[in-house]
């Protein structure tokens, strides 16, 4: 479908988002106590943030959420009664005002969810999730969606892209069917777009991203690994907070007779992530976990999914308490 | 901090030590933790207000130790958690050499481990001030709040572990969420979940934890999960009258007992 | 709630209390009927995670009772039980857990008499007290934060 580019002003915004919110459920972001940036399910308008720079938690809850239940059982005698959980059951979701970064992070998952077999729930869930992106006013030094190839305003993984302007209005960029129904259910909330001046931030590129992956090619022997993942602790909130990281843990929980197998998120950076049933662990050290986490993103998933693994939000970073800074890892590694 | 470098480009020179675990500036101008192995490099190391993460967490760290002997840059709270991994018999006395930080920010000589325990015997061990004033808050709630407070906090709770990771406590190389026969922690960050795990962390630092908010600090989604570690650290020193890591050989407080013990609960 | 009936669960050792209780029986003595025993070899092995489970998994209180100080079958037992518990109970009062829900104990093999009065005295609060329901809607939103996906 050609992208409708269309102008939204704010208080239209308001009635779009009001009449969404009474009807489905939306996933929209709020500034916490802490002042920290969450999202939250149907908010009051007032209370949703157009100027956050990123949340502390990505939204890949939406489509990958942090339990996931797989099936119920109830162990009788002899045999074990198995109950689906009813897919069909996932209601659609609106996901309002994340931004660029976040939304591309769902072609990425889909690359490995989707991959050779295709994940029900993950597809069940993309499936019924509308994206409402917001392009960025704010950065800061830890946003590099530029170095992985996207930008405060790029259009991937949104249906509806909101543009900011500099009088407080909104472009609509109107990129997908699912985004031309949602502006369907109220078309004269849509004008025409004029030549409006956006009021996007700008993201200065840290590095060639297709620099680092020719680079690692050869880099796996390198004692660039030791030397710069000493201080990591291996504690896991980066693949925890990553909107693409997708590696997941799979356990049964049982209460007498019933009992229900679930999914929740796991990190390739604990300790205990490779071991086997031998009692071998192929990672055994950190910087070797840490450079799988490199690899993974920048060097194994282009090879074979076609993509990065990575959106350049920035969120590994500033979440990580010694101060890993992954840009500033490629930067050096571009050039060793 | 010049002295700082100088001592430590003298320790890397003489070879008496093989790395400085230590501060520098990061890029975006935060302190993170630096291994400085060539004396050239020396320089990096920086001591200020920003330097609080505790760096004794990577005294037990495979890919440190085994570069060879250390020195540390420590300050009140590293040199306590190094004579708590001393008295647990996790590292050696002769292994490491301490660089003292006084609580001024100045360069202490601490020429061995009985010179540190006299140190640590001199300064005031109790909680920080400022997590006194939130735990002293957060006492003043009715049960009722204090409940909802906490399944308020730890609703946020992701499982990642990180306040398990910067803990120099926690070195276990099996930690008991990581046993499955049986689990006895679930594995899924639901309330419930979050709520099991962040008392056996609280209970299993009972008597070891030497408050220095690490945990809190390391949290990506903000739980003051030190608070729960830092109150028993109140109790154990109103029951026990004894603060952790004083000595190379403090007795464990939950594995040992006086017959004595005062309580005024059981019937 | 005036036929509420509280689910009590009580860790006890073997040498004391639980001989104890079997006196209660044998002496024929009438007690509240709502406590379901679990046997341990000593209290120095009530791990602190089996009252949190008890807890979750239904039980309105708990009673948790060995061998009086000095008088450990393993000599010690009791002593390390009791210091833990003094954190368990720190622990839990700082965290909201009502801890009236909670009575621990002494009761000796000799102590028929008495072991029914602590349950009693127990039951009675319980009674008083009424369901577990905070925690019990904590266990039961935990699950219902899953669905909260859906």
């Amino acid at each position: 479908m050609e992208t409708i580019r269309k102008l939204i002003r704010k208080q239209s915004l308001e009635k779009l988002y009001n009449q969404l919110s009474a009807t489905r459920k939306v996933y929209a972001p709020v500034t916490a106590a802490d002042s920290q940036t969450e999202y939250k399910y149907n908010p009051a308008f007032t209370d949703i943030t157009f100027d956050h720079i990123r949340s502390t938690l990505s939204v890949k809850n939406v489509v990958f959420p942090k339990v996931e239940n797989l099936f119920f059982y109830s162990n009788a005698k002899t045999e074990s009664t198995i109950t689906d959980v009813d897919i069909n059951k996932i209601p659609e979701v609106v996901l309002w005002g994340a931004h660029p970064c976040d939304n591309a992070a769902f072609d990425i998952l889909s690359s490995i969810f989707c991959w050779d077999i295709t994940d029900e729930f993950f597809s069940k869930r993309l499936e019924k999730l509308v994206v409402i992106g917001l392009g960025c006013s704010k950065s800061d030094e830890y946003c590099f969606c530029t170095s992985v190839g996207l930008a405060p305003d790029s259009a991937k993984g949104s249906d509806i892209l909101l543009i900011p302007l500099q009088n407080g209005d909104y472009l609509a960029d109107i990129l997908t069917e699912k985004g031309n129904n949602i502006v369907q259910l109220s078309p004269e909330l849509f004008e025409t777009a004029g030549d409006e001046k956006s009021a996007l931030t700008e993201v200065k590129q840290k590095f060639s991203h297709d620099k680092v992956t020719t680079k690692l090619a050869t880099a796996f022997e390198h004692p660039f690994w030791v030397e710069n993942s000493l201080r990591c602790l291996g504690c896991g909130a980066c693949a925890y907070v990553c909107p693409t990281c997708a590696c997941f843990d799979i356990q049964d929980e049982t209460r007498g007779k019933d009992g229900k197998r679930y999914r929740s998120w796991d990190s390739c950076g604990f300790g205990l992530f490779t071991l086997h049933t031998s009692g071998h662990n192929p990672r055994e050290v950190q910087s070797q976990r840490w450079r799988q986490r490199i690899m993974h993103k920048f060097s194994y998933m282009p090879d074979r999914n076609k993509s990065l693994g990575c959106v350049g939000c920035g969120r590994c970073s500033s979440g990580c308490p010694v101060d890993m800074n992954i840009a500033e890892q490629l930067e050096v590694l571009q050039n060793i | 901090m010049s002295n700082l470098v100088t001592k430590a480009k003298e320790l890397l020179d003489s070879k008496t030590v093989q790395v400085i675990i230590g501060y520098e500036a990061g890029p975006t101008g935060l302190a993170r933790p630096v291994f400085v192995t060539d004396p050239l490099k020396a320089d990096k190391l920086i001591y200020d207000e920003r330097c609080v993460q505790n760096l004794a967490v990577y005294l037990t760290k495979h890919e440190v130790k085994h570069l060879g002997k250390m020195a540390i840059v420590a300050t009140l709270p590293v040199m306590r958690s190094i004579m708590m991994l001393i008295s647990e018999q996790q590292i050696t006395s002769e292994n490491i050499v301490v660089i003292g930080i006084s609580s001024e920010g100045t360069l202490l000589d601490i020429a061995d481990i009985q010179v540190m325990q006299g140190y640590i015997e001199k300064s005031d061990l109790s909680n920080p001030s400022k997590y006194k004033e939130l735990l002293a808050e957060l006492n003043k709630l009715t049960p009722e709040e204090k409940f909802a407070y906490w399944q308020k906090e730890l609703s946020k709770c992701i499982k990642c572990y990180a306040c398990r990771q910067a803990c120099p406590m926690c070195y276990c190389t099996r930690c008991a969420v990581e046993v499955n026969q049986p689990q006895w922690i679930p594995v899924q960050s639901n309330t419930h979940g979050n709520m099991d795990w962040h008392v056996l962390r609280a209970m299993h630092l009972a008597g070891r934890c030497i408050s220095c908010g690490e945990c809190g600090r390391a949290c990506p989604v903000g739980i003051p999960c030190h608070l729960l570690t830092m109150h028993l650290t109140d109790q154990v020193y109103n029951y026990f009258k004894v603060y952790a890591g004083t000595s190379e050989k403090m007795s464990s407080v939950l594995s040992t007992y006086e017959p004595n013990d005062k309580e005024s609960f059981i019937i | 709630m005036s036929d509420f009936e509280p689910k009590v669960v009580a860790f006890v050792c073997n040498w004391c209390t639980y001989a104890g209780a079997d006196l209660t029986g044998t002496s024929r003595i009438k007690y509240a009927s709502n406590v379901k025993i679990i046997r341990f070899p000593c209290t120095g092995r009530i791990d602190f995670m089996l009252l949190l489970k008890a807890f979750a998994n239904g039980a309105d209180g708990i009673i948790v009772s060995g061998c009086h100080p000095n008088d450990c079958h393993y000599t010690s037992g009791n002593f390390h039980a009791k210091r833990r518990w003094i954190m368990f109970k720190e622990l839990m009062d700082f965290m909201g857990v009502d801890m009236n829900r909670i009575t621990f104990s002494w009761v000796s093999a000799a102590e028929g008499a008495r072991w029914a009065e602590v349950v009693n005295t127990t039951v009675t609060r319980l009674r008083e007290l009424g369901p577990y329901i905070s925690y019990k809607e904590m266990v039961n939103n935990s699950v219902e934060e899953e669905v909260k996906n859906e």
